[in-house]
């Protein structure tokens, strides 16, 4: 049998599902409803604050990670095999690459900026 | 005037039409009938022509399989009170090639059931004399695949699975919940050998957790349940398989 | 004898409710996605100094940028809930015969949703 290698995706769709169900809700909420309402303050998000906690610290550079590319992964995961139930399984090679390949672009893009910052 | 109701009952007759087609039939309504007797009564009463699988009445043959309002029902145990007054629509179950009326393929399913080695797998070198008697069990033992033993093979599952229906390669609820009946019994051995077609991709890989398998099952088998977990139980193994290769082969 | 295959319609998740709730479940990852990207922009956005950043944190008064953090939000929320509710199918666990209780397994997740809700909003705002 040739060895499925599915699990590393699965792996990463239900780690980013769980991050995705756990942090997603809360920080939609901050940035959605708290921040722009002023209901957290005078702009509690300010520059100096957010930028010299992400720029110093390296756990929140971890966290931040965590937080933004494993969900990339999970959506990857979920939105491939979407588009083959509603019919496009005759492509399924193409919706892969441009799932995970999606996914495996954020995760460079954040390294990067994380690199500049 | 006695209450009446109507059925409309997917035909097809190979010998006489290519497309299938539906015929409505009214039947009597009784508080106490299952959709099964209303059909038995067409065929006896009103067209004799008209095909379908049935046995035990009872809920346990798993023959009798059809789809009510297309969800997946057994017509012994869908009652008519609970449809009553309005029509009925009556298909064969989804996902299979039809044969004639009600009456579908299963050789897929019987193919597939066989492929998961359903049945004790002992290593060679441990098998137990006969004299030496039974391999015992404990009731904990026991908890742990009871639910996946209860199937009836009714085949309800697949036919709630627009992934079967998609693609019928996907090996499907009943077969892999069956797998893991035995994969979870204390005195199996063959999980490795089973894990050749339920790890493989069409086996567990191509299930998206729809989970209507699970909600149409007579027996609450859940076998997107065994799927899920199996899925876990196999990534498991491919991370094992990577991080410690020597260990592979015991 | 010819046997009739019938044709499934890629609509097929429009004929049943389950379907259609089933096919919502799996489209809450475009949010889940869209807004790891409106993450990736913030964190960008530092990077391009004070009044980059100033300019974005103004922009999410606007009445557009509610709005699709609230339609997000509708979606999250929903792969939240089925995402907890499904973690029972997953986690069968037994103690002795008995097995436990499928809203113990779920429960426990939506505690610590809550836990880690409360410390995010202290962590991010510092309140
Ligand atoms: S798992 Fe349930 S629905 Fe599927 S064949 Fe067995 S009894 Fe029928
Ligand atoms: S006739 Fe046997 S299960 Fe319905």
């Amino acid at each position: 049998m040739a060895k499925s290698n599915e699990p590393i995706w699965w792996s990463l769709f239900s780690a980013g599902g769980m991050v995705a169900a756990m942090v997603l809700p809360v920080l939609i909420v901050i940035t959605g409803i708290l921040v722009p309402f002023g209901l957290a303050g005078e702009d509690p998000l300010n520059f100096e604050r957010i930028h010299s906690a992400v720029s110093q610290k390296d756990s929140v550079k971890l966290v931040l990670f965590i937080v933004i590319t494993l969900p990339f992964f999970h959506w990857a995961h979920r939105f491939r095999f979407t588009l083959v139930d509603v019919g496009l399984k005759s492509v399924s090679t193409l919706i892969s690459v441009l799932c995970y390949g999606g996914a495996i672009a954020g995760t460079i893009i954040l390294v990067v900026i994380f690199w500049n910052i | 005037m006695a209450e009446t109701m109507k059925l409309e009952i997917f035909r097809y007759r190979p010998e006489k039409e290519k497309e299938p087609s539906f015929q409505t039939y009214k039947v009597p309504f009784r508080e106490d009938w299952v959709v099964l007797d209303a059909i038995n009564h067409i065929k006896d009463e009103i067209d004799g022509t008209l095909s379908y699988r049935w046995s035990c009445q009872m809920g346990v043959c798993g023959s009798c399989g059809i789809m009510i309002n297309n969800v997946p029902k057994l017509s012994c145990a869908a009652f008519l009170k609970d449809y009553y007054p309005d029509k009925i629509r009556i298909e064969p179950l989804t996902g299979f090639p039809v044969e004639r009326d009600l009456i579908f393929e299963m050789d897929d399913f019987m193919t597939k059931l066989t492929e998961i080695q359903p049945y004790i797998i002992r290593k060679e070198s441990e098998e137990k004399p006969l004299e030496e008697g039974e391999y015992l069990q404990s009731p904990a033992e026991l908890a742990h695949y009871k639910q996946y033993s209860m199937c009836i093979n009714c085949m309800l599952c697949y036919a709630a699975c627009p992934v079967y229906a998609l693609d019928s390669t996907f090996i499907g609820p009943a077969a892999i919940a069956l797998g893991q009946r035995y994969n979870m019994d204390s005195r199996d051995q063959g999980r490795d050998a089973r894990q050749e077609v339920i790890a493989s991709h069409d086996g567990i890989w191509e299930c998206t957790f729809v989970g209507e398998c699970s909600v149409v099952c007579p027996k609450d088998v859940d076998p997107a349940a065994a799927i899920q977990r199996a899925k876990v139980s196999s990534t498991v193994d491919w991370f094992k398989d990577i991080l410690i290769p020597w260990g592979k082969k015991k | 004898m010819s046997v009739y295959h019938r044709p499934v319609s890629n609509i097929w998740w429009l004929k049943r409710k389950p379907y259609i709730l089933f096919m919502i479940r799996e489209l809450t990852s475009v949010f889940v996605a869209g807004y790891c990207i409106f993450l990736l922009v913030l964190v960008y956005k530092l990077t391009q100094g004070a009044d980059a950043y100033g300019n974005f944190m103004v922009a999410l008064k606007l009445p557009s940028s509610v709005a699709l953090h609230l339609i997000s939000l509708a979606f999250v929320l929903y792969h939240t809930i089925t995402w907890f509710n499904l973690t029972p199918k997953i986690l069968v666990l037994y103690r002795g015969e008995e097995r436990i209780h499928q809203g113990l397994v779920a429960g426990t997740f939506y505690a610590v949703w809550a836990v880690i809700s409360f410390m995010v909003v202290w962590l991010v705002l510092g309140v």
